[in-house]
């Protein structure tokens, strides 16, 4: 079939499978939009507001389905426009593919109109990327990227496609095999070293389990549920594991690092075996590294090998896909017929439920501000635990992991590696365009929201219902935070003055707002809000300005070094 | 190693060692008998661990097809150097005497200058600079070192 590079593009698309492509049009793009309007049968292209909203989208739509996210821009700004959600993208390990407009081929390197190097941006904070130069490689380029951007340790590939490939002509076939002689993701973990980690798992006295969010995009979880729940060890999940594991399972210890529970960093600083589990060793995890688990043994599964040793030398590395690697961990658990020490493993749990009495987590509820742990709870309780929450990035994002209890994959999306703050909104969309029945929430601040407040306009034009929960506390709370614990209370710009009418804002975009000031009717009002099943609704919550998110480990801190409350 | 003789192939190379923090001593590059690909010597210093992390991010770069540490086993090291000296006087003949211990050429000649080539590990290209005046030296070029296994073991895909 004779297309133009523009209709491969969008034939290859539908025949890859894709339902959503989120976008902006512009010149270097507009051969692409033509050919959406004129070739496109199933394919459904959002119009955003703003370039970086596209990724974000499109990376909640893959972060929630684990299908790839795909985003079309045109060149020069609308190139430049995505680079934050890439890098978002990259640092979380989510697969997206990014196509760019570029200026033609004979333009490039002349200074062109909306040009810039787009593959030369984007190259650190991508998986890889193509420059398309010949439409005859157009079809199996687009291969490759899906291919790359969906295998291994997923990530972000951009695609930059000159005007010129879009208008030339080829003989289009959807390529069905694609192959790369350099890259050979590892399909299988090396069963002597799985074989090596469960004996050392069963010989463990105060063992932990360290799952991260590699679990949740390796599909994971089932296994990893069958695995913990058959040993009867307790278990920590990062910022970026939640919901891998149950939380209000009773061997749930919470999540760990900076803004963990007391109990899960004491535990993994008095451990003797460490099994991290698509978890990465990130410095907001490890705190100091000199001081990171000073006993233990560590196993590390992970599908990169570049993750494995990287911060912390482990001692049993395993290189492979976290469904499979824990699978032959159940398997050669269930051979091995042999049991964890029962005495050493029921010391471990009174000295973790010790801890646990801590209740790190408790805060006043007796004042007559709303608190803003208060309204996560509230809004756990209304959404009865079964929403899809995405944050943005700030105390309402560490408020949101530490009081929303998931308990399924897939349910908690932020930005964990980045902090990407205006990724909240975007993110929703992207969710509630995968689930358009199901309860999307974002959970905010009035810092971020703004970041990408734009998407209002995007929310109404598709009819988007999702419900913006933003702990308004009239400060940039985690700024505030380290201010006053580290910087003598001098408030540096962290006040954020001028802050607009956040319902009428709301209502300006045809939207409903509603404002949320005493906690006595918090729940009322949160509840009458996620009546309305149809509606886009900002909730704009005015929460006690002072509140902090304990407990805390400082920077440079051991993961034994927690401020509590 | 070899990477794929693409365009963009060498930044992603160059760019892994900014971004990471890990420093390029030497570099040298050119495409192979298969034009497909590019062998690529590159010369870093690092620990143990450090080398161990810089091979790994290599490998996971797309346009990487093969990674070898030539340093772990026996190895031929080679870099090539010109040098424009200035030779007049007693150093017409210093400079003949001096090259001929190294074994080195002289390739061109004008009244005042020679061109010496040479070839050699890097060490010994930098005894033969350090024997000479540093006001003598008028350009160096070097090629930064190339290597390869030595025995019957391969580089190969």
């Amino acid at each position: 079939m004779e297309l133009t590079g523009a209709q491969i593009l969008i034939h290859f698309l539908e025949d890859e499978g894709v339902e959503h492509i989120w976008g902006y049009p512009g010149g270097a793009a507009l051969p692409i939009y033509d050919a959406l309007d004129t070739d496109a049968k199933e394919l459904k292209h959002i119009l955003v507001r703003h370039e970086q909203a596209a990724v974000h989208a499109a990376d909640g739509y893959a972060r929630s389905t684990g299908k790839p996210g795909v985003v079309l821009v045109t060149s020069g700004p609308g190139a430049t426009n995505t680079v934050t959600g890439i890098a978002t993208a990259h640092m979380d390990s989510t697969p997206l593919i990014v196509i760019t407009g570029q200026v033609a081929t004979d333009m490039i390197g002349l200074d062109a109109f909306q040009e810039v190097d787009t593959v030369g941006i984007t190259r650190p904070i991508v998986k890889h990327n193509f420059l398309v130069k010949d439409v005859n490689d157009l079809a199996m380029t687009l291969k490759k990227a899906f291919y790359i951007a969906t295998t291994g340790r997923p990530g972000p590939v951009v695609i930059d496609i000159p005007k010129d490939v879009q208008n030339a002509t080829s003989t289009y076939e959807y390529p069905q095999e694609v192959e790369l002689r350099s890259y050979l993701p590892v399909v299988k973990g090396h069963t002597g070293q799985i074989k090596k980690a469960v004996e050392m798992m069963l010989s463990a006295e105060r063992p932990i389990f360290y799952t991260g969010g590699g679990v949740i995009m390796g599909e994971g979880s089932e296994e990893l549920v069958k695995l913990v729940k058959s040993l009867g060890y307790p278990i920590t999940q990062t910022l970026m594991g939640l919901g891998a594991f149950p939380a209000d399972d009773k061997q749930n210890i919470g999540m760990l690092g900076m803004h963990g529970t007391y109990e899960a960093n004491l535990a993994m600083h008095h451990c003797d075996v460490l099994i991290a589990i698509g978890s990465r060793f990130d410095d907001r995890v490890t705190g100091n590294i000199a001081k990171f688990c000073p006993t233990a043994k560590i196993i590390h599964v992970d599908i990169d090998p570049a993750s494995i040793s990287k911060n912390v030398v482990v001692d049993i590395p395993i290189v492979g896909p976290v469904q499979q690697v824990v699978q032959e961990m159940n398997t050669q658990l269930a051979k091995l017929n042999k049991k964890p020490d029962a005495v050493a493993l029921q010391a471990w749990w009174s000295q973790i439920d010790e801890w646990r009495n801590v209740d790190c987590l408790k805060y006043d509820t007796t004042g007559s501000k709303i608190k803003p742990q208060a309204a996560v709870q509230a809004v756990w309780e209304v959404t009865k635990g079964d929403a899809y929450v995405t944050a943005d990035v700030g105390q309402h994002q560490m408020f949101a992991a530490q009081y929303y209890t998931f308990n399924k994959p897939r349910r908690w999306i932020n930005s964990g590696g980045l902090g990407t703050m205006g990724f909240g909104l975007p993110a929703a969309m992207g969710v509630q365009m995968a689930y358009p029945d199901a309860t999307v929430l974002c959970i905010t601040g009035e810092g971020s929201i703004q970041m990408n407040i734009q998407e209002l306009s995007t929310c109404m034009q598709y009819g988007l219902p999702i419900k913006v929960v933003c702990l308004n506390n009239g400060f940039l709370g985690m700024v505030r935070q380290w201010q006053e614990f580290f910087y003598d209370r001098r408030y540096s710009m962290s006040y954020m003055d001028s802050l607009p009418n956040f319902v009428k804002l709301a209502e300006a975009y045809g939207h409903v707002g509603v404002r949320i000031d005493d906690p006595k009717t918090m729940k009322k009002q949160l509840e009458e809000a996620f009546a309305l099943k149809d509606r886009f609704v900002f909730i704009d919550i005015i929460t006690d300005q002072q509140e902090n998110v304990y407990p805390m480990i400082p920077a440079g801190a051991g993961q034994n070094e927690m401020i509590l409350v | 190693m070899l990477i794929e003789n693409e365009s963009g192939a060498l930044s992603r190379v160059s760019g892994l060692f900014s971004a990471r923090g890990y420093n390029i001593h030497a570099l040298t590059v050119a495409p192979t008998e298969d034009e497909s690909l590019s062998r690529l010597t590159l010369v870093t210093i690092g620990t143990a661990h450090q080398i161990e992390q810089i091979v790994k991010h290599l490998n996971r770069l797309i346009d990487v097809v093969k990674v070898i540490d030539l340093t772990e086993g026996p190895h031929i090291e080679r870099e090539l150097m010109l040098v424009k000296l200035s030779a007049t006087g007693e150093f017409r003949e210093e400079f003949v005497r001096l090259t001929d211990i190294f074994r080195g050429t002289i390739v061109d000649v004008t009244a005042t200058t020679y061109t010496v080539q040479m070839i050699g590990e890097t060490q010994k290209l930098d005894a033969y600079i350090a024997a000479i005046d540093p006001a003598l030296i008028l350009e160096t070029v070097r090629s930064g070192a190339m290597g390869i296994m030595r025995g019957e073991k391969c580089l190969q895909i």
